[in-house]
């Protein structure tokens, strides 16, 4: 019964070997890309509101406006502009991925405990000294928990990238809609999971060796005991 | 040297902490402030290391005006242990003590021979130069932070509260720590507590604030035996312990040694200096520690019709003030 | 500049020369979104306090509840096609399910947030564990729990817009066949009227709790 069961999807995954592999790198460049270019500006901007509180409520409210506009509309809406393919959707997801990074590093920066800021202030740190021994070091793994959140977004709001050409994995998806294949949007709908549990995972996993780092007591992830079991 | 000149701070929201205040906290000696909670001690420590800035007077810094200094060097060469301990939870015990040092630049080696010395000073293993302050207990704690204050060989110390959140041993322990340190070290202190007993036995001259304003700025000892005005009496008086040193006759606490050789022996400088400098069995003990405190001796002959008959150290008074406060 | 002028205006000319149809998509929009979610919310708090009183329960329901939140949205209505085929139900179900999990984790992670000395002073008062929760874990938690679900509606606002891929109607409608004709100003109008409903349902929510008196910052969900 079981090999029954599964042997559809197995004879997909090694028929549809080489594609599903290209369409998976596609989906981790787009990812890659859109980090790259959304974690400094986001980091960027949640530093440059600690300054300010009114800009901090306001910068906080656009990003939580971003998110609300739907991602198939936002890439529908950009095509005039940016064209089909990649553009719009990295742009898109770029914006998505402002909110938690924004709002984490704000908090991260922030919600250092006072009277830390003020030891700092009475040991002689100057401002600058304070935010890169104190703050950023004890911002970071609430910052990484931020990019977390968003890479756990940009993973899945590139899937539905693929309807404007954007490939990745979302293509065997709607194809598989199209085609009425449920074998195929099995198989796509499972690596795509895959693929966001494992940078979920990932970025979890340091995350949590920077809090240990920090000299927080954590309960330990498996990977994370390995990797300091390996150090 | 600190010195207060006609100091008025207001803050931003129109609270004013302190008002008018001077004094002077010579080279070398321990001053502390002690008072009711909100009366502005942990304002006039901020005054000294700029983290604030006075509305009226002027602070001295070694003689200098200190707004005429710069406020990241003035606080590396002033030690600070701040109320709430600050220690950096992200760092180890190790880089919490290091952190002034680094700052200024010392070389790796020297950071490293500092902070061993000074986990020694504090009585902590050097085990624990490798822990997270989450680890530690609060006394540990406290005393991280002090040895972080004088991690840079700072010649002026501000304490605010050091030894506050401990249990009476524990504390009891630290002091009688910092003041074996503090003749070691020499520093000019600046101690803030809000209990009199602490200020007794920390402090050269003790500054007793009311709400923003200094009420006495005395020696312990004048304190004890001259309060200025009621306000004074009462904090001290608060303590039932105190009450009970002034009906206290010293000859229920003094040593009588086995043979009186050996106690003319022992405390004969002390008992040529006049009356003064010695004690009848049927004083109280409050005059015995006065008059401990203002003699350099920590022995005081107790002399009847002229003959040495034992003697009264400060330990002696201390504990019986021990458990006279316990009960 | 000129452009997004332009195409905002010619968006919102569509838009009026459509109501009637405007109003049958966001009709059906809305249904699928706030009954998908009432439906969650009223069967994710039960079951959250629930499994906040046993240990066993407990720990299994939050990881697979963090691991459903990973799951792409489109990977979630995808996968309805194969069970139930295509159509209102399978759409329904998805977003049912989608919003479940994120209100059941706050729920879980609220009630487990309030502090042990309250709950201890609440049993030294002599409260019984209903009353326990009913008057200290449940209000304090509260904060969270509507964090949750006003994460989840705002996700299910623009996950709705999907469902029409699997025939699940609401204003994916405009939005998709906007795009397969290049016909920008009917996406604009679809696109846009999804931004406001989501806007607009966020800040209701945010009365509502407001009204039950709950004192939680507005931005209080933030990501651990
Ligand atoms: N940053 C500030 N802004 C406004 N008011 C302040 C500020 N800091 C202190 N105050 C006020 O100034 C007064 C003196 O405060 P301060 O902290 O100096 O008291 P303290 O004697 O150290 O008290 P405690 O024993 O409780 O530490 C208090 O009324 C306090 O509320
Ligand atoms: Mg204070």
């Amino acid at each position: 019964m079981e090999p029954l069961f599964i042997s559809p999807y197995i004879e997909f995954v090694t028929e549809n070997f080489d594609q599903l592999v290209a369409r998976l790198v596609e989906h981790i460049l787009i990812t890659a890309e859109t980090v790259l270019i959304a974690v400094p500006i986001a980091v960027g901007l949640g530093v440059l509101i600690t300054y300010n509180d009114r800009a901090a409520t306001a910068v906080l409210w656009a990003a939580g406006i971003a998110m609300t506009i739907p991602s198939l509309a936002a890439f529908g809406l950009l095509v005039p502009f940016l064209g089909i393919g990649s553009d719009p959707v990295v742009f898109t997801l770029v914006l998505y991925s402002q909110l938690p990074v924004i709002r984490n590093t704000y908090v991260g920066l922030t919600g250092v405990e006072e009277a830390m800021k003020e030891a700092g202030r009475g040991l002689g740190m100057t401002r600058r000294q304070r935010l890169r021994r104190i703050q950023i070091p004890m911002a970071l793994p609430i910052i990484l928990a931020g990019v977390r959140n968003a890479v756990v977004i940009v993973v899945g709001v590139a899937a539905v990238g693929a309807y404007i050409g954007a490939g990745g994995l979302g293509e065997f998806i709607f194809n598989g809609i199209r085609q009425g294949d449920s074998v195929m949007i099995v198989v796509a709908t499972v690596v795509v999971s895959l693929l966001a549990l494992a940078a979920d995972y990932g970025i979890a996993t340091v995350e949590q060796l920077l809090r240990i780092h920090n000299g927080e007591e954590v309960e330990q992830r498996v990977s994370t005991q390995l990797i300091e079991r390996a150090v | 040297m600190i010195e207060f000149e006609d100091v008025t701070k207001v803050y931003p929201d129109g609270t004013k902490a302190i008002e008018d205040i001077s004094f002077t906290v010579e080279e070398g000696t321990t001053t502390v402030l002690v008072g009711p909670s909100g009366c502005g001690k942990t304002t006039s420590m901020k005054l000294v290391n700029r983290l604030e800035e006075p509305t009226e007077g002027t602070v001295y810094v070694n003689g200098t005006d200190n707004q005429e200094l710069d406020k990241i060097d003035l606080r590396r060469t002033i030690g600070y242990v701040i109320q709430e301990i600050g220690l950096f939870d992200h760092m180890t015990v190790g880089e919490n003590i290091a952190t002034v040092p680094e700052l200024v630049g010392w070389d790796q080696s020297r950071i490293d021979d500092r902070v061993d010395e000074l986990l020694e000073l504090m009585d902590l293993s050097s085990d624990y130069r490798n822990q997270y302050p989450r680890e530690l207990s609060g006394g540990q704690r406290q005393r991280i932070g002090v040895a972080r204050a004088l991690a840079a060989d700072p010649d002026i110390l501000l304490m605010d509260e050091p030894f506050g959140a401990l249990d009476p041993i524990t504390r009891e322990n630290l002091q009688d720590e910092f003041l074996q340190i503090q003749e070691r070290i020499n520093t000019t202190i600046l101690f803030v507590t809000h209990s009199i007993d602490e200020a007794l036995k920390m402090g050269d001259r003790i500054a007793i604030f009311d709400v923003g304003e200094i009420v006495q700025y005395d020696t312990p000892a004048e304190i004890l035996s001259n309060p200025k005005n009621e306000f004074v009496e009462n904090f001290i008086g608060e303590n039932q312990a105190f009450k009970q040193l002034s009906i206290t006759r010293v000859r229920e606490v003094m040593d009588e040694p086995q043979d009186h050789e050996s106690a003319s022996a022992e405390v004969a400088p002390a008992a040529d200096g006049g009356e003064y400098y010695s004690i009848s069995p049927d004083n109280s003990l409050q005059l015995g520690l006065t008059r401990l405190l203002s003699i350099e001796h920590t022995t005081l002959p107790v002399v009847e019709d002229g003959e040495v008959i034992g003697y009264l150290t400060e330990d002696h008074v201390r504990s019986y003030f021990d458990s006279a406060g316990e009960q | 500049m000129a452009g997004v002028v332009s195409t905002t205006l010619s968006g919102i000319r569509y838009l009026l020369n459509h109501l009637p149809e405007f109003w049958e998509l966001l009709a059906e929009h809305m249904v699928l979104v706030i009954v998908s979610e009432m439906l969650a919310v009223s069967i994710a708090i039960p079951l959250g306090v629930i499994a906040a009183r046993h240990e066993k329960l407990k720990s299994p329901i939050l990881s697979v509840g963090n691991v459903a939140q990973t799951i792409p949205p489109l990977a979630v209505i995808a996968l309805m096609f194969p069970i139930l085929g295509l159509g209102f139900l399978p759409s329904f179900v998805a977003l049912f399910i989608y919003a479940l999990l994120p209100v059941m984790v706050n729920t879980i992670t609220g009630l487990e947030s309030v502090e042990e000395g309250t709950i201890d002073a609440a049993k030294g008062m002599g409260m019984t564990q209903n009353e326990r929760l009913t008057k200290i874990r449940f209000p304090l938690a509260l904060p969270v729990i509507f964090a949750g679900i006003r994460t989840s509606t705002v996700i299910n606002v623009g996950t709705a817009y999907l469902a029409f891929f699997i025939g699940g109607g609401g204003l994916g409608a405009w939005v998709i066949s906007g795009i397969n004709l290049f016909n920008m100003p009917q996406v604009f109008a679809g696109a846009i009227s999804g931004a406001v409903l989501a806007i607009s349902l966020d800040l209701i929510l945010a009365a509502v709790e407001n009204r039950l008196g709950s004192t939680g910052p507005a931005s209080a969900q933030v990501a651990a």
